[in-house]
């Protein structure tokens, strides 16, 4: 019976120093996605405050108000984009809700975007444990 | 057989308020995660399951018939068929035997998703591993394996389990490590485990020599790990951190 | 054919009710920064992009990262005044792309 190779990696991120991405590189980001610095706001950001495991953390981002876009980036993953999300007419909530990865404890931020132009964001701080063992 | 059930009963309410399922011990978005079928990250092996379950001319169907008739057969796992076997050892038994296919390697796709399906069939029903002497014995043994220290950590699964659980390791909760929920997708893994995976997780995770797939030790551990879960309701396949 | 992805949505809707669609698309999103056992790194392979479509109307869209877990889901709210037919897209690196359709029925 021939053993299947199981990749040894803690999480998703194997921790590389060279591709932490700073506070800088997330408000490059963000400004690339949304077109400018955007204001504090609003947004509901539901995530575990301390999350077990960083490899499938659910979260959820909704606006209260209907807008074009909403997107969610991260402070200290070795990158800073998380998802983009743009919205249709067909759309009735402002919402989504995913499965995102998370290096290490660290902020979230969410980015709303208005037909309008306006935009603006809003961050929460998450922790993060691994798990304890290391697989063979 | 009455008597023995009996027993069991009063055995099981002596501990049954003692007795935590690491499931309710996770986070609630964790356990949301396993409660809610359209989110359940399992879902694809579950789908893949159902798929091999009616493949081929002689599929799992061909015999067994509906998905539905194996209720109760994941939850008196392990058993004794000339040795002892777990679910996915048996699983790979009919593919060996009746439908005359090599069997998959350890923790193969198709093998795990089946043993989820399978095992998700016995939602809600109390584990019930088997007894007889040959079983008996096994458990003894692997009750034996469960409090022997072990590794270069020289640590016992009952010390982290049994006194320690509740207690934190690295930021981790310890839990009781019950076995009522597997397979398991563990969030670590990005995918569906067996027990077995996760007993040498934790071999390793001691620096103890890690037993091999199937060998005797993994599989009384197994069977004694199902005896101490006894009782407690099943909810395959679960999700663990 | 295997399953390469689940989709959730409600079996009927009333006209104009807001409903909820669940999507997961089997894909390993490996990130890049992972190595094999041998030490080998494994190459970065990503779903970029998913789309929803009413009719063939855009009626969602999605950029994904690598920050996105394994086996991408995605889940949003859409209302409809007449039944009809949706699309879901996931287009990746190295020529990825799985397509699925459901019905929409409104009630």
């Amino acid at each position: 019976m021939k053993r299947r190779e199981f990749v040894i990696a803690a999480s998703a991120f194997a921790l590389l120093p060279e591709a932490q991405a700073s506070d800088e590189a997330m408000r490059t980001a963000i400004r690339a996605w949304a077109g400018r610095e955007p204001e504090a706001g609003v947004l509901k950001i539901d995530i575990a405050e301390l999350v077990e495991n960083g490899n499938a953390v659910p979260v959820r981002v909704a606006a209260s108000e209907p807008v074009a876009g909403l997107a969610l980036f991260t402070q200290l993953n070795p990158e800073p984009e998380v998802v983009h999300v743009a919205f249709g007419a067909a759309s009735a909530r402002p919402e989504f809700s995913t499965r995102m990865r998370l290096a290490r404890s660290q902020r979230i931020v969410a980015v709303a975007k208005a037909a309008d132009g306006r935009c603006w964001q809003a961050g929460v701080d998450v922790i993060v444990t691994l798990a304890a063992c290391v697989e063979p | 057989m009455r008597s023995a059930w009996l027993l069991l009963a009063v055995a099981l309410l002596a501990h049954a308020e003692e007795r935590r399922s690491g499931r309710d011990t996770m986070s609630p978005a964790l356990r949301t995660l396993q409660a809610d079928d359209a989110q359940h990250p399992a879902q694809l092996a579950l789908a893949m399951g159902r798929e091999q379950w009616a493949a081929g001319a002689k599929s799992c169907a061909s015999c067994h018939g509906e998905l539905e008739k194996l209720r109760g057969a994941a939850a008196r796992y392990p058993a004794w068929d000339q040795g002892l076997v777990d679910l996915p050892g048996r699983i790979q038994r009919c593919r060996v035997r009746h439908q005359q296919q090599p069997a998959w390697a350890a923790e193969a796709e198709p093998l795990l998703a089946l043993a989820a399906l399978v095992a998700q069939q016995s939602r809600g029903l109390p584990l019930q591993p088997p007894r007889g002497p040959e079983l008996d014995k096994a458990a003894a043994q692997g009750q034996r394996l469960y409090t022997t220290r072990i590794g270069a950590l020289n640590l016992s699964c009952a010390q982290c389990h049994d006194e320690r659980a509740g207690q934190r390791l690295g930021g981790s909760l310890i839990p009781q490590g019950h076995v009522d929920d597997y397979p398991v997708y563990r969030l670590e893994w990005q995918s569906l485990g067996s027990l077995q995976r996760r007993l040498r997780g934790c071999l390793s995770g001691v620096r103890a020599k890690v037993w091999d797939w199937d060998s005797g030790e993994l599989l009384a551990l197994e069977l004694y790990l199902a005896r101490r879960s006894a009782g407690m309701a099943m909810q395959a396949p679960g999700v663990r951190p | 054919m295997a399953t390469r992805a689940v989709i959730t949505l409600p079996a009927a809707v009333k006209a104009g009710e807001a409903f909820e669609v669940r999507t997961t698309v089997a894909h390993a999103m490996e990130t890049g920064y992972r190595s094999s056992d041998e030490g080998a790194r494994l190459l970065r392979d990503l779903v970029r992009r998913f789309e929803c479509r009413l009719d063939g109307e855009l009626v969602f869209a999605a950029n994904l990262f690598a920050a996105i877990s394994a086996n991408p889901y995605l889940a949003f709210w859409l209302r409809a005044g007449k039944s009809g037919e949706l699309s879901f897209v996931w287009h990746g690196d190295n020529g990825f792309e799985h397509r699925e359709t459901r019905p929409l029925t409104v009630a």
